[in-house]
């Protein structure tokens, strides 16, 4: 699995990318998974009303499924344009 | 539909824009859009930030979507990222149609989309340090304005 990590999301946890070999079912499994990797990761995951998540580049919620070779990115809300 | 979907560090030229995508007289109408940093107080620096692929990916849904609602001839949809200067130019969304209306729907459509769905974070530095821009709700609200759901669109 492929994680990506952008903006304060990015900068709390210190790293913008990493490879995870993971059997997690959901993205609120991999985040609870995470957040046991240290301070770092609890911190950037400590208000998930806060955090967006997109897997294989489409916006979805923390419901969504997981699978191994999934690309699974963590962000703040969009500021563009 | 001529689509250019285009993320870079560079500045761009409306009017070479405009020209590339109506200059061959299919459409009779573009309506553009172009942001820029606006100046406040002490802010020095507006840093962008993108996700790679995604970016381009989710703006060519939303142009996608902005075809299906409107009879559009062409989209141009630039957005930079890096460093810029309070007054730059951040974004140009450029839509050609045979008339008005659906370009000017379908602009003001696309930049709605585009605040809300397009993965950019905004990063200001100021005198008294570096600050992530908060995402504005005003932006959902303006978003949920062409949702059919919400019967309002």
């Amino acid at each position: 699995m492929t994680l990506l990590y952008f903006a304060w999301v990015r900068q709390k946890i210190g790293k913008s990318e990493e490879q995870m070999t993971l059997s997690v079912s959901d993205v609120a499994a991999l985040i609870a998974h995470l957040k046991s990797l240290g301070p770092n990761y609890a911190d950037a995951f400590v208000d998930l009303s806060r955090i967006r998540v997109a897997v294989n580049q489409h916006h979805t919620g923390l419901g969504a499924k997981l699978s191994p070779n999934d690309e699974v990115a963590f962000f703040p809300p969009v500021t563009g344009g | 539909m001529k689509t250019a979907i285009r993320v870079q560090r560079e500045d761009f030229d409306l009017n070479k824009e405009v020209t590339l995508l109506a200059g061959d007289g299919e459409s009779g109408a573009v309506a553009s859009f172009t942001g820029h940093v606006r100046k406040e107080n002490d802010l020095s620096t507006l840093t962008l930030e993108h996700y790679p692929h995604m970016t381009e990916a989710e703006i060519a849904r939303l142009v996608a979507e902005a075809g299906s609602r409107w009879p559009l001839t062409g989209v141009t949809v630039i957005h930079r990222v890096g460093a810029l200067r309070p007054g730059d130019r951040i974004v140009l969304v450029a839509v050609a149609s045979q008339h008005r209306h659906a370009a000017f729907a379908a602009c003001e459509f696309l930049m709605d989309y585009l605040k809300t769905h397009a993965p950019f974070w905004k990063e200001e530095t100021r005198a008294a340090g570096h600050h992530w821009v908060e995402h504005h709700t005003g932006d959902d609200e303006a978003a949920k304005r062409w949702d059919p759901s919400t019967g309002s669109g």
